[in-house]
């Protein structure tokens, strides 16, 4: 029955009062809001600590939802400004990938990364491996387009940039991901290329 | 097969990058040593160019894939998908990636993680929202009070300007000065400091602090009627 609802009517039935279909919504985008924190931070409980305080943000401010956008679109506002408030806490920077210190940060990540060498070799592994090897705006970039469904329009609206601005940083965050994959799992990239 | 991949759309190092591959080669043209200095050929060299172009292909089979591509594009990518081998084989390598990336599961959090939130979101009401707690008046309040000094204190200069000009005007204390030198030298012979030590500029700074104080009071007023959230 519940599951009929759209989120709008669910968000309107929990600003009336009934705060218990909030867990429909919390259910419904656990591991989107989880996977975009992810791109953020490889520690899993810092990312299940961060999620967690997205979902009692999103809660708190749902009534500023106005329905203009996907829920999840809006979603992804609070799970960036979170995940931002998060690490300025802990004191870390993101800083941008032509920076030559987040090039020795991920190849110290990197290099961890292959010390403890993936022990599943499946191709989805393989994937979720390399996007975390990707920076964090390329890992969200990738996760909001083909796991949020988000348009690259939408995408641009949240990020406040041009929908061409989104498509060119797109295409770069596929290429190096197609490097990462090349770089850690040259076996599983053949499989790929040769379909 | 061989994959590759370059970074950004550097020229310079695109340029190395081939130069290397194709000195590297057994087989490298004579005319693309260390020592040539022709560096035209090196852009017109078939294998240099297909290493530039790689990148807008793979670009534009993005696009293709995507269906961002117009009409246009989306036919002329078509043919040469129907007739071009390395396009047919890149088609395929990125389908395989967006058939993967499109398919791989999300990473998931704890079983307890839903019971955890609602736990969590119990102990909260939901906010209500920012547009029926800031009030329109006091924002029009803030604007009609910097507005209305702006006009005040442009109002006062104005009252103390003399606008009766020596050459040229005829007598009347509204006709407007034509020549501009006479007017720089007036502004010049202004005496700026009268302006800022004058009563008005008390009285104006008097009520803009006094203003000051009143919002701050409306606003914290506010804040302490918001119910906790």
């Amino acid at each position: 029955m519940h599951n009929e609802l759209t989120d709008t009517e669910i968000i309107r039935r929990i600003l009336q009062g009934e705060q218990s279909l909030f867990a429909q919504l919390v259910q419904k985008y656990q591991q989107y809001v989880f996977t975009l924190v992810m791109r953020f931070t490889d520690n899993r409980e810092d990312a299940e600590e961060i999620s967690q305080d997205v979902f009692v943000k999103a809660y708190r401010s749902l009534a500023d939802f106005r329905g203009e956008s996907k829920f999840s679109t809006w979603l992804y506002t609070v799970v960036r400004t979170s995940c931002i408030t998060f690490l300025r806490k802990k004191k870390l920077t993101i800083t941008s990938m032509d920076n030559e210190r987040t090039f020795s940060q991920l190849e110290n990540r990197e290099s961890g990364f292959s010390a403890n060498t993936i022990e599943q070799k499946s191709k989805y592994a393989m994937v979720t491996a390399a996007i975390q090897l990707l920076s964090p705006d390329d890992g969200q970039l990738i996760t909001l387009f083909y796991k949020g469904e988000q348009s690259l329009e939408e995408i641009g609206r949240i990020m406040g940039l041009d929908p061409n601005t989104v498509k060119v940083k797109l295409h770069r965050a596929r290429h190096r991901l197609k490097e990462k994959m090349e770089k850690h799992f040259s076996h599983e990239v053949q499989d790929i290329q040769g379909g | 097969m061989r994959y590759r991949i370059y970074r950004e759309a550097d020229r310079a190092k695109a340029i190395n990058r081939a130069l290397d591959h194709l000195t590297d080669q057994a087989g490298a043209p004579d005319h693309l040593t260390e020592n040539s200095e022709n560096w035209s050929d090196l852009y017109n060299d078939p294998k240099v160019k297909s290493m530039n172009t790689e990148q807008p292909m793979e670009d534009r089979l993005w696009d293709y894939i995507d269906g961002q591509c117009s009409p246009t594009e989306k036919s002329a990518i078509e043919e040469l998908l129907a007739a071009n081998l390395d396009w047919q084989q890149k088609h395929r390598e990125l389908l395989n990636l967006q058939q993967l990336l499109s398919t791989s599961e999300l990473e998931a959090p704890s079983m307890r993680f839903t019971k955890n939130v609602m736990e969590e979101i119990a102990r909260y009401h939901v906010a209500p929202a920012t547009k029926t707690y800031v009030n329109k008046n006091v924002i029009r309040g803030i604007g009609a009070f910097f507005i209305t000094t702006i006009l005040g204190v442009l109002a006062f200069l104005f009252s103390q300007f003399k606008w009766t000009s020596g050459a040229g005007s005829t007598g009347g204390n509204l006709s407007i000065p034509i020549d501009k030198l006479q007017l720089d030298r007036r502004l010049d012979s202004l005496n700026y400091s009268r302006f800022f030590n004058n009563t008005y500029i008390i009285v104006f700074l008097l009520i803009a602090v006094i203003a000051g104080l009143m919002m701050l009071d409306m606003y914290l007023q506010q804040k302490k009627n918001t119910p906790t959230t």
